[in-house]
């Protein structure tokens, strides 16, 4: 069950980067803004298996070492930061403007403008964008394999090597891949449904 | 400042080679999202149909479609039905019927939700006016579903041409693949080519994704 855990992870940290960055577009942080578009661009525009590649045998070779494990959760958490920045972001700019300066003439700060306010209507909008952003990185972690970690796709390639059972392996392989996406697809509309019940009269 | 192993590109012909194993990436993925718009079309017309059966059918399609990853539609159909079926496929064109096969449902669904977003009122004011329905999707829908459908559709473009780094895996010698041979040719003479040349492949790689993605972005906020 390597590829659960790795995805687990990734994704953790992907949300972790998510907010962090979308936080910095937010407050337009002067630098560091720049820095979180580019990031945004680059990794947006690359496939993980070369940011994988990338990091698993071209970093090691400038004297930064990686084992597969490290380097997998690295490389989603680095692909997933970015589409998770994207979501929120997308979810934050959503929310009208008049809901800010209403809160302002409430005489709320700005941290309580974010917390009571744009948060939650944001979370609202973005979880759609989010949901499919988890599944997409769960699907992403099958790539895995190409680094020699022993997920499912490794091991299904084991397999048919080791017995010659193809379409036995290969069938198990669609199984357990259900098992892991199917219940978190129907979770997350059924969150989805429920989350619409919080609406903001519109 | 150590061996970033950058001039082992410019050795022989690597370069041109990287270029053409780009080039091969580059042909799967159009030629499977040339297919796939045109099927993609058809099965969001299929979506928006009242018929329960096709629906579910579609429905049904791309869920699979959505849960599988494509790595495993991949190894499915390069491993799977050459075995069972016990045709012979080529990698380039199983990985072909992969996304072509991914890209379709993908494309239905956006086909189906610029359909659904073109509020009733137009096809009511449509037929007020006397038009056919014919010419109510000539002249009504049609432009207005193609103005949503393009940005959305360059987007799945770059997508597609990400994913054929896959490839790789089912035996396509595409740009890694390349890159591979390429580091393991010169591992005597510059040990420390992996990565120079895995850097050299990521910036072809955004170079070949960003304008598309650009161009999206810059469509999207023009047609608003």
């Amino acid at each position: 069950m390597l590829t659960l855990q790795i995805g687990v992870l990734g994704i953790l940290a992907s949300i972790a980067i998510g907010i962090i960055c979308t936080m910095i577009q937010y407050f337009k942080v002067p630098i560091a803004r720049h820095v979180v578009s580019v990031y945004v661009e680059i990794s947006r525009n690359t496939p993980l298996l070369i940011q994988l590649f990338f990091i698993y045998y071209g970093l090691p070779k400038i004297g930064i070492r990686t084992n597969p494990y490290a380097c997998g959760v690295a490389g989603l958490a680095f692909l997933g930061g970015s589409y998770m920045t994207e979501a929120f972001r997308s979810g934050i700019e959503a929310v009208d403007r008049v809901q800010t300066e209403s809160a302002a003439s409430l005489g709320l700060s700005g941290l309580q403008i974010l917390r009571y306010v744009i948060f939650p209507q944001a979370l609202t909008i973005s979880f759609p964008a989010f949901m499919a952003n988890v599944i997409f990185l769960l699907k992403e972690t099958s790539v895995f394999s190409a680094i020699s970690l022993m997920d499912l796709m490794f091991t299904a390639k084991d397999l048919i090597g080791l017995y010659y059972q193809t379409t036995e392996s290969l069938f198990l392989l669609v199984v357990f891949y259900l098992l892991i996406l199917l219940p978190v697809s129907v979770l997350g509309s059924f969150i989805e449904r429920r989350m619409r019940y919080a609406g903001f009269g519109s | 400042m150590p061996d970033l192993g950058l001039n082992v590109l410019f050795k022989g012909k690597n370069l041109a080679r990287l270029l053409g194993g780009l080039g091969v990436a580059l042909k799967i993925s159009l030629l499977s999202v040339v297919i796939s718009i045109v099927l993609g079309i058809l099965v969001g017309l299929l979506m928006t149909w009242k018929n329960p059966i096709s629906r579910a059918l579609m429905r049904c399609y791309l869920e699979i479609v959505r849960i599988m990853p494509q790595m495993v539609l991949l190894f499915l159909v390069y491993f799977g039905t050459t075995r069972i079926f016990g045709w012979n496929l080529s990698g380039e064109a199983s990985a072909v019927i992969v996304f072509s096969f991914w890209g379709a449902a993908e494309m239905g669904d956006l086909v189906r939700g610029a359909l659904i977003s073109i509020p009733q009122h137009q096809y009511e004011s449509a037929a007020a006016l006397g038009l056919s329905g014919g010419q109510t999707y000539r002249y009504i829908v049609l432009p207005q579903t193609v103005r949503r459908l393009i940005p959305l559709s360059m987007n799945l473009i770059t997508r597609m041409i990400k994913t054929t780094s896959l490839v790789l895996m089912i035996g396509v010698v595409e740009v890694l693949k390349v890159s591979q041979q390429i580091i393991e040719a010169n591992r005597m003479s510059s040990p420390n080519a992996a990565f120079g040349v895995y850097l050299t492949v990521f910036a072809l790689y955004f170079f070949a994704c960003w304008p598309i993605s650009l161009l999206a972005g810059f469509l999207e906020k023009r047609w608003r």
